[in-house]
């Protein structure tokens, strides 16, 4: 076991832990923190993506050691951010979610895809959330809750 | 003989030894550049040396995984940068590669074709030293690349795939792939 701090949607933690813990175990089990989803362990759904350093990260596949001063933010800390907050709107008011189980991953791809491309054409969108998989096939509705969220941004 | 004719001898010989030890030095470079072309073209290089928009993985070289695409700068694209997931060392808890700012090559340094074969030697030769597509890397540059660029020296530090096994390495250890860019250098950098 090793001790880390971790800054975590803007709050200084601290956990004990084996080095090799992916982050995504460190938020859910030691932090409780359960909005980010484990879905395949691989890296290959998105389901787990949260910002590390502000960078869209798959959670699954970064050890906590790896992790370093960068800070987290996770689903439950994305609102507080103003492109965090009119993605979560557009998604709720368009109606994206059907069982909702990657809707964290995807909420949290589609933000930093509108921080890097506040307008981002269709071709953009795909690249971008293409690799963040719906099982319940919701991506219609995500490509329109992310061209939501563009428009009441701009 | 007159002595015209031994000067004219002499100096015959002399040319003629300039160009045989040119010829053996373009032959030498040539046989340093196979070592190279060797390791250029093993899994670990190629993988993010290809002709798509996507990189590859594994040593049989498939299509990377989660529909990673290339990005305008090699670096991916928004909500799915290749640092999304490769951090800034190898994370072998989880099978994950990884050295500060993982990248594709440019599509200019695409060193197979859209089928993922690699390409022949002259091309990629071709290729490696033209500097409109290395990005200006003179023969000096191609051997500080080689002998001290994070990603090169990755390929032989690269960790354990998802399995726990050890990734394979390239043909040649490093020492003797810089030592034969070195060599291939000194020859002027012949291509075949």
């Amino acid at each position: 076991m090793t001790t880390f701090q971790l800054e975590v949607n803007g709050e200084r933690r601290t956990v004990a832990v084996d080095p090799s813990t992916p982050l995504l175990w460190v938020l859910r089990e030691g932090l409780q923190l359960t909005g980010t989803k484990y879905g395949c362990g691989i890296g290959a759904c998105g389901a787990c993506t949260v910002h590390l350093g502000g960078v869209a990260t798959r959670s699954c596949l970064v050890p906590i050691s790896l992790v370093g001063d960068r800070g987290v933010v996770t689903i439950e800390g994305i609102g507080k951010d103003a492109m965090g907050a009119a993605v979560q709107t557009a998604w709720v008011e368009t109606d994206v979610v059907q069982c909702g189980y990657c809707q964290s991953g995807q909420i949290m791809t589609a933000v930093a895809l509108l921080k890097a491309r506040p307008a981002p054409s269709d071709a953009e969108v795909e690249q971008s959330m293409g690799g963040t998989l719906c099982r319940c096939g919701t991506y219609v509705r995500i490509r329109a809750a992310v061209r939501r969220a563009s428009s009441q941004m701009k | 003989m007159t002595g015209r004719a031994v000067i004219a001898g002499v100096l015959g010989l002399a040319a003629s030894a300039s160009v045989a030890c040119r010829g053996g030095a373009k032959a030498e470079g040539l046989a340093a550049w196979n070592d190279v072309y060797a390791v250029l073209i093993s899994p670990r290089c190629l993988n993010c040396h290809t002709a798509t928009s996507s990189p590859a993985q594994g040593d049989d070289r498939r299509r990377h995984f989660a529909n990673v695409t290339r990005g305008p700068d090699g670096r991916g694209v928004p909500g799915l940068t290749c640092g999304g997931c490769h951090q800034q060392a190898n994370a072998d808890a989880t099978g994950v590669p990884g050295v500060p700012d993982w990248h594709l090559a440019p599509l200019s340094m695409q060193w197979q074709d859209p089928g993922g074969r690699a390409l022949a030697s002259a091309d990629v030769c071709r290729a490696v030293t033209d500097r409109s597509k290395n990005n200006g890397l003179d023969a000096r540059g191609l051997l500080k690349h080689h002998a001290e660029d994070a990603l090169v020296l990755w390929a032989w530090s690269p960790g354990v795939r998802a399995d726990g096994t050890p990734r394979s390495l390239p043909p040649r250890s490093h020492d003797a792939f810089v030592r034969a860019t070195r060599r291939w250098v000194e020859a002027g950098t012949p291509c075949p």
